[in-house]
């Protein structure tokens, strides 16, 4: 042991290049996956972490929400408390306390004054701090992930006062990898990618950039499956690809777009009646959708030797967001196999619209609410 | 409120930074906070704060008054060893609590922009709260003891202004490095007991043999405010600080050293502050 032997560092540079603006009265996103940068960011601009290089300014006081509550007290009862947190949060103990009824009521925490803060279940916890939060008068907020606890009502009251606050000139500034948080209230919103900004402006786009990064880096991980059931008994299944609108060759398709399946094929020798296949299949190799030449009616003539065939198959993309495999293969007649290639390409759906079941089809939905009034009938 | 501010440049944690007043505030809150719950859930609460130096009191006077036979010529010995234990318990306790102080409150350092001093600042003051319930009571004590009560004790806030600095300035100090290394947690410990015995607490400056008694007036700055103290309230015919010192101008000496210990404080704060939320 040397205890005063220097550590070998490498240096790690959580932010680089990172220029952008926000104007006042906004509301703006920042998104990142994990290790992206955000939340340095974030500590950079509440003054928690010192920039090595570079500057951050601000017009007015700004209170960070890096997590909910900060130097409460279990031991003490709510009004403590919300002194403690306002003067962290620059209020003076005078004005703090002037503001503690109207921290308890936006709370809905009347009837618990008393209580030490202990008492308080983690919900109401949540719900003074999200108040004194909303109280604390800051000119910037900045908000880190505190958003994803809380009950759903709550969640929309503090979105509400939030919209609030920035109608009142108050700039608000959330920070999150939850997309549909930034598309839902945001204004603007940029994304981090490995400490740099990928990405700035208006949310939509900032949400598919970020699925698109997200896929991409999955796919760099992902290994090519081994093909155990191609075959080819006169027919060869040559490339098969997924088509861009340009034309190009993608690997990810956005949810709703037109999704094109391209795909050449070689007679090797002659093949009466052939039928050409195309299915599309899930990591767990379930068929999410097939087609074939004679499902459509068509009936093709046969094939001759060396003759070349391009497929085209255009479909609207109704996937959820998941990896797909495209396998390809041709018959003779009913039964006999002539060429078949297993997950002949791959490719990734992004897109963010419900995520339960295979598919995302097309739909609205409607209720109509009835209340069973036959109790209150009944009663004398 | 300040919709119309100017933009102002985010220049990251420091130990000064983010304004007097809301230093102050923060100081107070926290300090105030941890005094409160200092002796929470305790069945006495508050009055330990006047226990516990009379309890130690009470085992130290046994010792050295009854069974070593120590204190006898030493003028009103009980109460200026109650007087003296007071006032050093308020230096360890609050340096030792200190040690940890930026470390324990790592939530808050690390979550909010912060004026890194406010931390090892409210430990002190949470000990003050501590010490003033404590004179409180000494002063009592003088009282039923039969000590008459003389205009010197008014200078008493004489002695405790350069006490609080240099306990902010240890404070600060050991807060600082703890972050860096946890060897000062030990080291404190021992360091802090030998202060103990290296200030005229138990004894009076008359006690240590002539040769060694200059020196140590000199070097340990708190051996001073120990000494003006028993001259200023417990027996005004002892020798005080300054001619225990060597006289004159010698008081300089003891004033520059916990000078520098508070600079070197204050430094050492400043520099690692930027830091700390980071090391943690």
């Amino acid at each position: 042991m040397h205890p005063f032997r220097r550590v070998p560092v490498t240096d790690l540079h959580a932010l680089k290049d990172v220029s952008f603006d926000i104007e006042q009265g906004e509301f703006f996103g920042i998104a990142g996956r994990n290790g992206s940068g955000k939340s340095t960011l974030l500590k950079c601009m509440a003054g928690v972490y010192r920039v090595d290089r570079g500057a951050i300014t601000v017009a007015g006081r700004l209170v960070p929400f890096i997590e909910l509550g900060v130097g409460f007290n279990q031991e003490m009862t709510a009004l403590d408390n919300v002194v403690i947190n306002g003067v962290m949060m620059g209020l003076s103990p005078r004005e703090a306390q002037r503001r503690f009824d109207a921290v308890v009521e936006f709370a809905e925490l009347e009837d618990f004054l008393d209580l030490k803060l202990k008492n308080y279940s983690s919900g109401m916890q949540v719900r003074l701090a999200f108040s004194l939060m909303v109280q604390a008068d800051a000119d910037v907020l900045l908000i880190d992930e505190v958003l994803a606890v809380g009950d759903a009502a709550f969640q929309q009251k503090c979105f509400d006062a939030f919209h609030d606050l920035r109608d009142r000139g108050k700039t608000v500034v959330l920070v999150t990898h939850d997309m549909q948080m930034i598309e839902r209230f945001c204004q603007r919103a940029m994304l981090l990618h490995h400490g740099a900004v990928a990405g700035i402006g208006d949310p939509g786009s900032v949400a598919r950039r970020y699925l698109e990064l997200n896929f991409e880096e999955d796919d760099e991980a992902s290994v090519t499956a081994g093909r155990p059931d191609d075959v080819s008994h006169g027919v060869a299944i040559g490339d098969v690809w997924i088509e861009g609108p340009d034309g190009r060759r993608v690997d990810t398709v956005g949810q709703g777009d037109p999704l094109v399946i391209r795909a050449e094929i070689e007679a090797l020798q002659h093949i009466d009646d052939p039928e050409i296949g195309v299915t599309i299949n899930d990591e767990a190799g379930t068929v999410v959708f097939g087609t074939t030449t004679r499902e459509l009616g068509r009936e093709e003539q046969p094939f001759e030797p060396g003759e070349r065939i391009s497929l085209r198959l255009a479909l609207r993309n109704d996937l959820k967001p998941a990896r797909y495999y495209v396998d390809c293969g041709v018959h003779e007649g009913v039964h006999r196999v002539a060429g078949f290639r297993y997950r002949a390409s791959d490719f990734l759906v992004f897109g963010n619209r419900a995520q339960l079941g295979l598919v995302s089809l097309d739909h609205t939905f409607e209720l109509e609410r009835r209340r069973n009034r036959t109790e209150a009938a009944t009663t004398p | 409120m300040s919709s119309t501010a100017l933009p102002r440049q985010i220049r990251g944690p420091s130990a000064f930074g983010g304004g007097l007043r809301r230093t102050l505030y923060l100081t107070w809150i926290i300090g105030l906070t941890e005094y409160r719950l200092t002796y929470f859930g305790s069945a006495l609460g508050y009055l330990w704060s006047l226990m516990r130096p009379l309890m130690l009191f009470g085992v130290l006077y046994v010792v050295f008054s009854e069974i070593v036979d120590f204190g006898d010529d030493i003028v009103n010995y009980p109460m200026l060893l109650l007087f003296n234990i007071v006032l050093f318990n308020f230096f360890t306790d609050a340096s030792t609590k200190a040690v940890t102080s930026v470390v324990d409150r790592e939530a808050i350092v690390r979550k909010m922009h912060f004026p890194g001093m406010v931390i090892p600042f409210a430990r002190v003051l949470s000990g003050g709260l501590n010490l003033a319930v404590s004179l409180i009571a000494v002063f009592l004590f003088l009282l039923a003891y039969g000590l008459n009560p003389r205009w010197t004790w008014l200078l008493l806030p004489l002695l405790l202004v350069p006490l609080v600095l240099l306990t902010l300035g240890v404070a600060m100090l050991l807060s600082a490095l703890y972050v860096r290394f946890r060897d000062v947690a030990p080291i404190w410990a021992v360091l802090s007991t030998a202060l103990f015995y290296g200030s005229p607490v138990l004894y009076a400056i008359d006690k240590v043999p002539e040769q060694y008694r200059q020196m140590l007036m000199l070097v340990n700055p708190l051996a001073d405010i120990l000494e003006q103290g028993r001259r200023w309230v417990i027996d005004p015919n002892a020798d005080g600080a300054i001619a225990a010192a060597g006289g004159g101008a010698w008081i300089l000496v003891p004033i520059a050293v916990g000078t520098a210990v508070c600079a070197l404080g204050v430094w050492v704060f400043n520099r690692e502050a930027p830091r700390i939320a980071e090391r943690l």
